[in-house]
């Protein structure tokens, strides 16, 4: 099978850069291969949807905003009421989904080839977001596995909690590089490195 | 201005789109009374405090919402989803 190309092309460089001499404040990687499913629940089935998809991950959610979980390279998490983000690296994520969720449950769009995802984490990482998004990454109030929709400059992006200073970053595929650039100079004045 | 939006929490008004006001009653679609129509589609009353509105919050979940904001001091006294108003869950 193709190897998929990265968007984020010669943008990519991996190393330390920025002001590192103190320290790595964040590092950066982009997470391939995934399977990103989006999946709309009808009004009156998010509790039969939140079964399917615990059938078809093992990852099990009750009905609670922005709810998710993660399970290694697999996580699950709620965006809005009855929507979900499903990931895997398992190639057969959606063909699971799809004999899970009948077109009586609701709707399922694969988002593998419109979306990349950035994982930033280490000590800095709520630092450098904030800098982009309006929202508190503060873990009281952004718990861990939750998800958020919101914007950075209009631009519309998912977040998932993946631990106490890790962020999965889901942007739009054909802005990743220049959002990726950006998020390199957030970074810059607590170094980062890119892996 | 912050908007707490009931999925999404609190969230800068940026995020949001406003919608109109939502105390407008449309006509039955099968009145030809001009006025009426008239009186829908232009008429505002766009009071001093309290006011009841639509809102987007397209920057987030994408929810309708219907607030009510004090026009005067933009103090917010409610937030729901749209869609539950109509289905008479919650006013
Ligand atoms: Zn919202």
């Amino acid at each position: 099978m193709a190897e998929p190309r990265s968007p984020l092309g010669k943008a990519f460089v991996a190393g330390d850069h920025g002001n590192h001499a103190a320290g790595i404040g964040v590092t950066l990687r982009e997470r391939k291969n995934l399977s990103i499913i989006q999946i709309t629940a009808w009004a009156d089935s998010i509790p039969a949807v939140l079964t399917a998809i615990g059938s078809a991950t093992g990852l099990v959610l009750q009905n609670k905003p922005g709810l998710g979980r993660v399970a290694g390279e697999k996580s699950v998490f709620g965006f809005a009421p009855g929507r979900y983000f499903v990931v895997s690296a398992t190639p057969d994520l959606e063909t699971r989904l799809r004999s899970a969720i009948s077109a009586e449950l609701g709707t399922m769009v694969d988002l593998t080839h419109g979306r990349t995802v950035i994982r930033i984490g280490g000590p800095r990482s709520e630092w450098v977001i904030s800098k982009l998004f309006a929202i508190d990454f503060s873990e009281h109030a952004f718990p861990v596995a939750y998800g958020r929709a919101t914007l950075h400059h209009d631009i519309h992006t998912n977040i998932q909690r993946i631990d106490d200073e890790t962020f999965d970053l889901y942007v739009f595929r054909t802005f990743a590089r220049s959002f990726w650039l950006t998020l390199g100079h957030a970074a810059e004045e607590v170094g980062y490195r890119v892996e | 201005m912050i908007i707490r939006c009931p999925y999404c929490g609190p969230r800068d008004v940026i995020e949001f789109t406003y919608q109109g006001d939502a105390t407008r009653r449309r006509p039955d679609p099968a009145s030809s009374d001009q006025d009426a129509w008239n009186s829908y589609i232009y008429d505002r009353t766009n009071p001093g405090g309290s006011h009841r509105e639509f809102w987007l919050h397209g920057g987030g979940c994408r929810q309708h919402l219907v607030i009510t904001r004090d026009m005067t001091t933009h103090a917010i006294s409610s937030v729901a989803f749209a869609r539950s108003i109509v289905a008479g869950e919650s006013s």
